[in-house]
């Protein structure tokens, strides 16, 4: 029986696995206060913080198999909800796991980072559920506020401060956008429920009302920021380079994809009618980040900020998707989103293993000839960078991920051909750049005297392992990983179940 | 022979083995203690150092062991069978319509031994070239294998754009590791090129499995599914042929997007030239005959775009020879020679008769054999003088009786001569294209001749001068090792000159059925280049 949410006891129902870590994160902002601020303490946080996610997790699975459903209302239950979550929650496990070591290293002390990391989760997930505008701003704004603080962290750098500065401007400034996006919306259709926006714009026929396709614009200039799309990327780079290592991948992986799956879930629910409309919009977004992305990126010499540029490019190769305008669109969010959040953060893992005190000696020339030190952490990271490539085989899950955008994009109603080409032909300059870091790892001689990088150790070492096995593993065999997706795919509400659709008469759930 | 290898099933497990056995080979090699483990420092020379010994035997055997195995082949295929035989297939991704389907017609069947064979001997011919770093160099050779046999075999249109890629990365770590001194540049530049082409072709894969699989309401990659779309449009298929026709022309390569074979091919070390030339630039010219013209007839036999496509073979081939002609750089001037060769191959194909067609496959033979064998025997002689430039040379034939007659067998198979491979297999690709493309094919001729001129003259230089540079004086004839490795490939040269009909036959039905096919679905042929047409 489906939920009643205008119930409150209900509704907590629907929302158990995000109080859950809200309620865990505010204990442990307790648990961090507790003692006085020391590698060790920031150490215990991390752990307590790392087995509440797999708790979370744990209820996220079991909710998705319950079967629950709910009725109209506030917060949507889909598999499409829980599958986002999972790779939010793990993204987070990672950037947690990561930043025990760096955290000491680095001298960030505070306990409160990784407390911070969860409420930013809990944030995402609050946005994969939500189906009320105004629980994406809530969503939206939980998950800033949270990362605005982490992008600043480490307080003793200037590069820090200043990208947390920015970020914070900015975003506040395009949460503006977001939010009179919101308002006229709410202003034309009289309701910031998804499922009724979506039911009034075609009843009110409000395809071509000014204030309706206004609301569009500016809430796709917001989203727009928070996914680093061109030309809203500005404040990407400098950002990524000042936050510490593992919340720079966290919000690579994490705020990226929490931003994508609100934009795909609003899209898909409340402005399907008005394809027409936006889908331009969407195109040229998707083209020129490809371009300025991976364009910009053949430039980098420093490693985090050519992999700030990336995750640039790879925003313009989900917009690709988006622009197709179909559910499909968002199962092949999934699947990319997964193999992406694995190459991401397996790679900034490996940049924490390789960087020094300061996040310094991250450029190209300091990985010359690393097969020669350290081979593990060489091929790892050549694993990464194919599988950012979207390499068959050697680079996993990369290769398929961008077969499914492709898909999309080509088997909807109006197949995005061109947008096709261009991701292609984009796909072909990145190589210039990510085998340029395979290339100086392998193919230059060790300078003389170099240092040979520290052998990562405990966690650290477990998430490069992890990340890189799980994603040759599910390049050659991804069925599971694509059965989950097709079961993720984003339903509005009130469509036939995918069981007796042709496209999915596989699942097997 | 046959009834031994049906009582062992050899035809249904035998092409997943093809592709199984050398991944396990290059697993054993990791297996055996690095020089890493061993504490001995990088860049050390390894076979002074006494620690190549393992991977290098291990990868020659596990070559062997799959040349012997995937020989029965020539016994088990059935020549008269024109359709798939050794079929495998097993679901793969079923969410997505893929399988893993493996199959063989004779075409495929001679690529695979071709293969199979070549990268045996080039282990041996690496022996003692490659000298650092020998367990990376030899566990790529093996996955090598693997992702070129996939290549062949693969029926169905994911899998075979996956072992496209596959085979892409260990070319492009052999070349940057082990290459001469631009070997970075010529790598970036070959991995580029490839991919470039390759990428628009995944996004035709991607639209033709979703049109395929329309009734099904899934995408549907096998090739034969796709072979039977039933109508498209013909603007699409004129620009999904474009997207094939890139990643195939890259790889030939056809002119003019042959620029990455000259830095490739001379900056490889000399297994990576012989396999570059003997058996990767046939995936361009298999990918034609497999994919592009069964799946697009309409457009292949358009009189535009075939007379464009056959302009641009003779182009090759003219233009291929004048550039070998004046190349100082022996190396290089064998690379431009096969831009030549391959350029009769693709007027072979683009003529779409079962005689240039097999022409075009026995020049893809033999050019593997022929030029595999200079690369091999120019990587000889720079082992032991270290320079490739003609004008070091002259008067080898005193002081290295055996090289010079293997050299001399090897050109004269290479320029065509009755009595070698390389004869019968160009007089078959100007006889039966000079039906559809008679000018064409009198330009192409004069190649020939060109190509008779610059090697002759290379090898006059080379071996027939005066003995004029002391230090040429004391160099060495071929050792045990060398010969071993250069007398299969002079005696298939001969076999095959001498005796084709073994080859021809097991072609034929492939060769005629595609002929066949295609001209049927593309409706009445249409004569091309003015007089010809029947």
């Amino acid at each position: 029986m489906p939920l009643d949410l205008s119930k409150a006891a209900q509704l907590s129902l629907a929302l158990t696995p995000d109080l859950l870590l809200f309620a865990g994160a505010m204990l442990l902002m307790l648990f961090a206060a507790w003692r006085a601020d020391s590698a060790e303490h920031q150490r215990r946080v991390g752990i307590a913080s790392l087995v509440l996610i797999v708790l979370t997790i744990v209820a996220v699975v079991m909710f998705a198999r319950s079967g629950i459903t709910a009725g109209p209302g506030v917060i949507a239950i889909d598999q499409y909800r829980w599958a986002a979550d999972v790779i939010f929650l793990l993204a987070a496990a990672i950037a947690i796991a990561t930043s025990l070591d760096y955290n000491a290293r680095e001298g960030i002390w505070a306990g409160e980072s990784h407390v911070l990391v969860l409420f930013a989760t809990g944030g995402m997930m609050l946005m994969a559920a939500a189906r009320d505008l105004m629980i994406v701003f809530l969503g939206i704004e939980l998950m800033s506020i949270a990362v605005y603080v982490l992008a600043g962290l480490n307080r003793r750098s200037a590069k820090s401060a200043e990208g947390a500065i920015k970020y914070f401007l900015l975003g506040a400034f395009s949460t503006a956008f977001l939010l009179y996006g919101i308002a006229l919306v709410y202003g034309a259709t009289g309701t910031t429920n998804l499922v009724m926006i979506g039911e009034r714009v075609v009843t009110s026929r409000l395809d071509n009302d000014a204030l309706f396709l206004a609301g569009i614009a500016l809430m796709l200039v917001g989203f727009g920021f928070k996914v680093a799309a061109a030309p809203f990327h500005m404040w990407t780079p400098d950002v990524y380079e000042g936050a510490p290592m593992p919340i720079t991948g966290y919000m690579a992986a994490g705020v990226k994809a929490a931003a994508f799956a609100v934009l795909i879930r609003v899209w898909l629910e409340a402005f399907p009618t008005a394809y027409a409309k936006w889908h331009a919009a969407v195109w040229w977004l998707a083209a020129i980040t490809m371009v300025v992305g991976n364009v910009v990126a053949l430039q980098q010499k420093n490693l985090k900020r050519m992999l700030a540029y990336s995750s640039i490019a790879h925003t313009g190769f989900l917009l690709v998707a988006l622009a197709s305008g179909t559910a499909q669109a968002s199962t092949a969010f999934l699947f990319y989103l997964l193999a992406y959040t694995l190459a991401t953060m397996g790679a900034f893992t490996v940049l924490i293993v390789l960087s020094d005190r300061g996040d310094t000696r991250i450029s190209l020339n300091d990985i010359n000839g690393l097969w020669y030190a350290r081979p593990g952490l060489a091929v790892a990271l050549t694993i990464f960078m194919l599988a950012l490539l979207g390499f068959p085989v050697f680079g996993g899950m990369g290769f398929l991920g961008k077969w499914y955008v492709l898909q999309a994009a080509l088997q909807a109603p109006a197949p995005q051909t061109r947008l096709a080409i261009v991701l292609v032909v984009m796909t072909a300059v990145s190589a210039g750049y990510y085998l340029e870091v395979v290339r100086v790892m392998f193919m230059r001689q060790r300078p003389e005297g170099a240092a040979t990088p520290p052998n990562p150790l405990g966690l650290t070492r477990f998430v490069i392992y992890a990340t890189a096995i799980l994603l040759i593993v599910f390049g050659i065999y991804p069925d599971p990983v694509a059965r989950l997706a097709t079961a993720g795919t984003h339903r509005a509400p009130g469509a036939p179940p995918a069981a007796t659709r042709p496209t999915a008469n596989t699942v097997a759930r | 022979m046959n009834e031994f290898l049906n009582s062992i099933g050899y035809m249904s497990w035998i092409l997943p083995a093809l592709l199984a056995i050398p991944v396990v080979g290059a697993a054993i090699i990791w297996m055996t203690p690095t020089p890493r483990r061993r504490g001995i420092p990088p860049g050390t020379d390894e076979i002074t150092a006494g620690i190549a010994n393992g991977p290098r035997w291990i990868a020659f055997l596990v070559l062997l062991v799959e040349f012997v195995v995937s020989l029965g082949l020539w016994w088990a295929f059935d020549p008269a069978v024109a359709g798939w035989q050794a079929l495998f297939d097993m679901p793969w991704i079923p969410t997505w319509g893929v399988r893993f389907t493996l199959g063989i017609d004779g075409i495929a069947l001679m690529m695979i031994l071709l293969t199979t064979g070549i990268m045996a001997l080039s282990i041996l011919g690496s022996w003692t070239g490659i000298r650092t770093r020998t367990h990376g160099y030899y566990s790529l050779m093996l996955i090598l294998t693997t992702g070129m046999l996939g290549v062949f075999m693969a029926l169905d249109l994911f899998l075979f754009y996956v072992m496209w890629e596959v085979m892409l990365v260990p070319m492009y770590f052999i070349i940057g590791i082990w290459g001469g001194e631009r070997r970075l540049y010529a790598s970036i530049k070959f991995f580029i090129y490839t991919m470039v082409g390759s990428l628009l072709m995944l996004v035709a894969i991607v639209y033709l499995g979703y049109q395929a699989g329309l009734l099904e309401g899934r995408p549907n990659f096998s090739y034969e599914a796709i072979l039977a779309i039933p109508e498209l449009s013909s603007r699409a298929a004129f620009w999904l042929f474009i997207a094939f026709f890139l990643a195939f022309a890259v790889k030939v390569p056809m002119f003019p997007f042959h620029t990455w074979l000259p830095d490739a091919h001379v900056e490889a070390p000399t297994a990576g030239s012989v396999i570059l030339a003997a058996i990767m630039l046939k995936f361009g010219t298999y990918g034609f005959l497999r994919f592009a013209l069964p799946f697009f007839p309409a457009v292949s036999l358009n009189p535009a775009v075939r007379t464009t496509i056959i302009v641009l073979a003779v182009i090759g081939v003219i233009y291929g020879s004048l550039v070998a002609l004046v190349q100082p750089d022996i190396k290089k001037l064998v690379a431009y020679s096969s831009v030549a060769h391959l350029g009769m191959v693709m007027l072979g194909i683009f003529a779409l008769t079962t005689e240039s067609v097999q022409g075009a496959l026995m020049v893809m033979i033999g050019h593997g054999l022929s030029t595999g064998a200079l690369f091999l025997l120019v990587g000889i002689i720079y082992e032991r003088r270290h320079t490739r430039l003609i004008e070091a040379y002259g008067g080898l034939a005193k002081v290295v009786p055996l090289f010079a007659t293997v050299l001399t067998i090897v050109t004269l198979s290479s320029i065509g001569l009755p009595g070698t491979n390389g004869f019968v297999a160009e007089f078959l690709v100007l006889i039966g294209s000079f039906k559809t493309a008679p000018w064409a094919t009198t330009i192409a001729a004069i190649g020939v001749i060109l190509g008779a001129a610059y090697m002759l003259w290379a090898i006059q230089r080379l071996l027939y001068q005066k003995l004029d540079k002391p230090e040429n004086a004391s160099l060495t004839d071929l050792n045990k090792r060398e010969l071993t490795l250069l007398v299969p490939i002079l005696a298939c040269i001969l076999w095959l000159g001498v005796y084709p009909k073994p080859v021809l036959s097991r072609m034929e039905a492939s060769s005629s059925k595609l002929v066949e096919q295609v001209e049927s679905k593309a409706g009445r042929q249409n004569p091309i280049l003015g007089v010809g047409g029947r």
